[in-house]
């Protein structure tokens, strides 16, 4: 199970609204690459991980993601928080709040609704690893994209401590397939 | 210690924990990470009782509450911006 602790993984504190920035980085929060993404990946493969170091780095990277996601919303909720109809208007969120209001949902940048098509959950420990690893590396991308579009000191903080821990999972899952592989090429005996 | 600051030490070391964790999963016979994990999940332990002592429950479900009020519901989550600044409805000192 999972205990909620009343605290961000990183601080969000940001001073200035502003929706147009809100707008891209929901991208984060309902993308392909983003942290509701990552977490489903890995708490789903995590049933069917064959070595104990894989195993567990599934459940508990895939724990650290909900805390990332967490984060995202935050930032999202905070960016968007008092803005005015002609800020909404003029970030071109007017689509996405005759919908959802000021709500979060989760949805890529561009609207598209969060489906569980962005991951896969193979029940092959190879596969479902490098999939890992290519989602945190697409992850890494992403973060460092946002970053570039950012202004507010406030915001890239928070987006800097989140490419680089995308950059410590690889590592990890790297290390976790190496031991997948180890165990494959062991040799079994039968008698 | 008043109440930022010892959320930004449980926060920090928190962060650690959670980084050795993992490193941990995979470097399963690093006995001075071990070492450094358990000194850091203690160290955390005692700030965390500590902070909620003075300013309320951090955790659900391992929190105990202040017994004349369910403070859980009112005290700010800490999404919201006045969180950062206040994170129970407390003066700086204590509640």
């Amino acid at each position: 199970m999972w205990i909620y602790e009343k605290k961000l993984e990183y601080p969000i504190s940001i001073k200035r609204s502003n929706p147009k920035l809100a707008k891209i980085i929901i991208e984060q929060y309902g993308g392909p690459d983003g942290e509701l993404a990552a977490s489903m990946r890995y708490l789903s493969q995590k049933f069917t991980m064959v070595t104990p170091e894989a195993r567990a780095l599934l459940n508990d990277i895939g724990t650290e993601e909900l805390a990332h996601l967490e984060m995202i919303g935050a930032m999202v909720t905070q960016l968007t928080q008092n803005a005015t109809r002609k800020e909404i208007m003029d970030a071109g969120l007017d689509p996405n709040y005759v919908n959802h209001g000021l709500a979060i949902y989760p949805q890529s940048a561009a609207g598209i609704p969060w489906t569980a098509s962005y991951i896969q959950s193979k029940g092959d420990p190879v596969s479902d690893l490098y999939e890992d690893m290519a989602a945190e590396e697409k992850a890494r991308s992403t973060y460092e994209y946002l970053i570039d579009l950012m202004d507010d000191p406030d915001v890239i903080e928070p987006l800097r401590f989140l490419r680089e821990r995308e950059i410590v999972h690889t590592q990890r899952f790297g290390e976790a397939l190496r031991y997948v592989k180890e165990y494959f090429d062991s040799k079994r005996m039968f008698y | 210690m008043n109440r930022k600051e010892l959320l930004e030490k449980i926060s920090r070391l928190d962060f650690l924990a959670t980084d050795l964790h993992l490193y941990l999963d995979t470097h399963p016979h690093d006995k001075d990470i071990i070492e450094k994990y358990n000194i850091i999940v203690n160290e955390a332990n005692q700030f965390r009782r500590k902070y909620e002592e003075n300013f309320g429950p951090l955790c659900s479900y391992r929190s105990p509450s202040d017994p004349n009020e369910w403070t859980w519901k009112d005290d700010p989550f800490p999404w919201s911006a006045e969180f950062a600044k206040n994170p129970c409805n407390c003066k700086e000192g204590v509640r």
